[in-house]
């Protein structure tokens, strides 16, 4: 009976703990802008919002938000507002099946589905060929069909670029190219290689600031061969009647970053040597005053607020599938040792959710939860927040991962009671709830524990894939790390998750304790 | 009191119980008594509806023992097996009051109860606050007669109770069970393999046989009148023990 207080009073306080943590409400009036995983856009990203700032909007940017599909999906139900992208990407990857030609098309296209495009930002982010330029000059190249006549260069590509379908092969073919030794190598390599000689020509992309570091001679695509990824920035068309100062802000920087322009912010930001990094919001201010004369406060919160603030959405996100998966799991675990058939179909599908690639599930989610919470709006008045983008998600896919321990630990510790047991509860004349509350979960607390301590641990670490939706946690910081090729950043989300591991597992131990009868804790000495 | 006709129970193809009938006087301790896997247990079980019979009838008081009564008739009906079946996770005491909680008795009247039960099984009060795990064959096998007895049961249903046990304690157990069998008059049924055993507890012995009953009567019926050779067999493997007290 004590036991069970003091399990339900720890729940609570750590229940009360995380709310209080948990993420901010969002205002139904403020503008979410989005941005993708890798640096160029969250720049962008932080443009955009400060200029939405600016002009008077009340204008939040949710940075990493995600890939390609889950911002479109985001920007589609209305999750975020506005996200800078590439009209490629478009046209080849979101709308590829409609086979969309003219810009014009594609706005059309983007009209349908309630979606605005601006006009472009000025570069294109595309594969682009490079060579040093004093060998260029050497050999009189400036367009990639001047390179039929030196059948000798060394090229180096990236894997990826020498194996996507419209990478190399069809360059080569386009081109009627003859160059013979052509390698695949990383790409930090590939610009060793450059700087040694030991390589004539490498792929980059138009933006990156190694074509500026290096000084690298860009060869005209003379028979437009790579399709144009213009910068563009995509906004849900309600803007336009509910925000137009933010969309008239958004029109005034258009067509004024070059490809140029957009190499040397990236390079501030992600510098290609040894120059310190800067913030992408402080990257972005500064355009935006030498640009356009707008002065923008940039804050950045120190390294131990970035920590809290992240251990606060870890947190959110565990304790807030944890509690329900261990409220669902252990019924079900309690129903497939009861019932055989039922059973093995309960532990099938339970198993088969762990196997879903868990980007696929965040991105599957986001439509389905959306409706629902819109649905609940409807009906309730309030959508409990599952409109949002991020957290529903990983909440969502955090709970179904977790169902498989406690469930599948749950039937074990019920099923491996002593048969005298059990018989000896049923002849008493215990009805089935009382031998299911007294005796059977009772004694199958220590196995259930085990479970629901293993699925803790598992969701500790799962939760850092939130980050890859937008719902923060300590795979945000790890995910930036990564883009930034800053292992200190890697550690900062990595160091807290493994200690949060550590401690969930000592949380669970101590809680045995509690919640294990102490009758099955002795030992015969 | 309990009466058993035209039971019968087969899993798969093994026959353990073959159709047949038996009547248990009220008030009388009755042995079943057979080599094993004869089918003792299985007769048990029928009885407070552990298991149902695949044809014939089992009623307890008149009561037929099926689903919609077996809340009811198993309050009635006190069940110890060899091992106790004592729930690991409870003190002895918990473990006796278990079922006397759940149907809402209050707190002195438990207390009382467990004092006089205790007192009748012969166990330590300082070991009821035991866990299983902590007790003796011995004690443990008292713990779950007194968990049986609780209620006050009508029927007292006991599977080799004494089965695990070393022998001296099981002979103070024996000598212990008598007196409680006398001084309660339940109608009991009592499991075991040895004929000793039967014959100083039982008032009426029914010899079993692959799942039919061979001879039923008193211990002189069994020994001066076998009705086959398999139970002059089965007395003859054990008179050696049979011990000069009971035969007199
Ligand atoms: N649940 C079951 N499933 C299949 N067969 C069973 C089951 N329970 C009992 N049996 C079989 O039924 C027969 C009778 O079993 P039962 O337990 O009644 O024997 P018993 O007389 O109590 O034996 P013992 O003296 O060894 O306890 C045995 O052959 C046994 O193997
Ligand atoms: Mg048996």
């Amino acid at each position: 009976m004590t036991a069970c207080r003091t399990t339900l009073g720890l729940l609570t306080v750590l229940g009360c703990a995380v709310l209080l943590t948990g993420s901010s409400c969002d205002g139904t009036q403020a503008i979410t802008v989005g941005s993708k995983l890798f640096t160029e856009s969250v720049i962008l990203g932080e443009i955009a919002t400060q200029l939405a700032v600016n002009a008077g909007a009340d204008a939040t940017h949710r940075r990493e938000t995600g890939g390609s599909t889950v911002l479109w999906e985001a920007l589609k139900t209305g999750q975020i507002d506005a996200y800078p992208e590439y009209t490629g990407t478009l046209r080849q990857e979101i709308l590829s099946q409609l086979g969309l030609e003219s810009d014009e098309e594609l706005a059309a296209a983007l009209a349908r589905y309630g979606v605005a495009m601006s006009r472009p930002l000025g570069f294109s982010n595309t594969y682009v060929l490079g060579m040093r330029k004093a060998r260029a000059a050497e050999l009189g190249i400036t367009r990639i069909s001047d390179l039929t006549q030196h059948p000798a260069l060394r090229f180096g590509f990236s894997n990826e670029f020498l194996e996507r379908g419209d990478g190399w092969q069809q360059l080569r073919a386009h081109y009627g190219l003859p160059q013979e030794d052509v390698r695949g190598l990383d790409h930090n390599l590939a610009y060793q290689g450059l700087g040694s000689g030991a390589l004539d020509l490498i792929d980059v992309y138009s933006t990156d600031p190694e074509i500026q570091y290096y000084d690298l001679a860009i060869l005209e695509d003379d028979r437009s061969f790579f399709p144009d990824y213009d910068a563009i920035w995509l906004y849900r068309q309600a803007l336009v009647e509910t925000h137009p100062e933010a969309v008239a802000a958004w029109g005034r920087i258009t067509g004024r970053i070059s490809a140029e322009t957009m190499q040397a912010l990236n390079g501030r930001a992600k510098p290609p040597g040894d120059q310190p990094r800067v913030p992408e919001s402080q990257v972005a201010a500064d355009f935006l005053r030498d640009e356009l004369q707008i002065e923008s406060r940039v804050t950045t919160a120190s390294t131990s607020q970035q920590i809290l603030a992240r251990t606060g959405e870890h947190l959110y996100l565990v304790f807030w599938s944890m509690l329900p998966a261990i409220l669902t799991a252990i019924p079900l675990g309690v129903v497939a040792a009861k019932y055989r058939t039922t059973g093995q179909g309960i532990l099938g599908v339970v198993g088969i959710l762990q196997t879903i690639p868990s980007l696929a599930l965040l991105v599957l989610l986001i439509k389905p939860l959306y409706d629902a919470g819109a649905a609940l709006e409807g009906v309730l008045g309030s959508s409990f927040g599952l409109t949002r983008l991020g957290e529903p998600q990983a909440i969502v896919a955090l709970f179904l991962y977790s169902l498989l321990p406690i469930v599948r630990n749950t039937a074990a510790g019920i099923s491996g009671i002593a048969h005298s047991v059990r018989e000896s509860a049923e002849a008493l004349g215990l009805t089935r709830a009382a031998r299911l509350l007294r005796v059977e979960l009772p004694l199958a607390s220590g196995v259930m524990l085990a479970g629901i301590k293993t699925a803790a641990v598992i969701n500790v670490g799962f939760a850092t894939l939130g980050a890859l939706i937008g719902a923060g946690g300590y795979g945000q910081p790890i995910l930036t790390g990564i883009r930034l090729a800053d292992y200190s950043l890697v550690l900062q989300g990595a160091v807290p998750a493994a200690v949060l591991a550590v401690v969930v597992q000592g949380v669970f131990e101590l809680l045995e304790r509690v919640v294990v009868p102490r009758g099955l804790r002795l030992r015969r000495s | 009191m309990l009466s058993l006709e035209n039971v019968a129970k087969q899993y798969g193809s093994l026959q353990a119980v073959h159709p047949l009938s038996l009547t248990i006087e009220r008030g009388r301790t009755t042995v079943l008594i057979g080599p094993s896997g004869c089918g003792k247990s299985t007769l048990i079980r029928l009885m407070n509806g552990l298991i149902r019979p695949d044809h014939g009838r089992v009623t307890c008081d008149g009561t037929l023992v099926a689903p919609e009564n077996l809340l009811a008739l198993r309050r009635r009906i006190g069940y110890v097996i060899q091992e106790g079946g004592l729930f690991p996770h409870l003190t002895a005491r918990s473990n006796v009051t278990l079922l006397a909680r759940h149907v809402g008795w209050q707190g002195p009247k438990i207390t009382s109860r467990v004092a006089e039960l205790a007192e009748l099984v012969h166990l330590d009060s300082d070991r009821l606050d035991q866990y299983p795990v902590q007790l003796s064959g011995g004690q443990r096998q008292r713990v779950s007669l007194m968990r049986a007895l609780m209620l006050d049961p009508d029927v007292l249903l006991l599977d080799e109770p004494l089965g695990a046990l070393d022998p001296m304690i099981r002979s103070y157990l024996q000598s212990d069970l008598r007196n409680i069998f006398q001084s309660l008059h339940k109608t009991v049924v009592l499991v075991t393999h040895d004929l000793n055993e039967a014959a100083f507890l039982g008032d009426h012995i029914v010899l079993l046989r692959s799942g039919e009953v061979v001879q039923q009567g008193s211990i002189d019926d069994l020994c001066d009148r076998p009705v086959d050779p398999f139970v002059r067999e089965f007395i003859n493997a054990q008179r050696s023990t049979l011990s000069n007290e009971v035969r007199e």
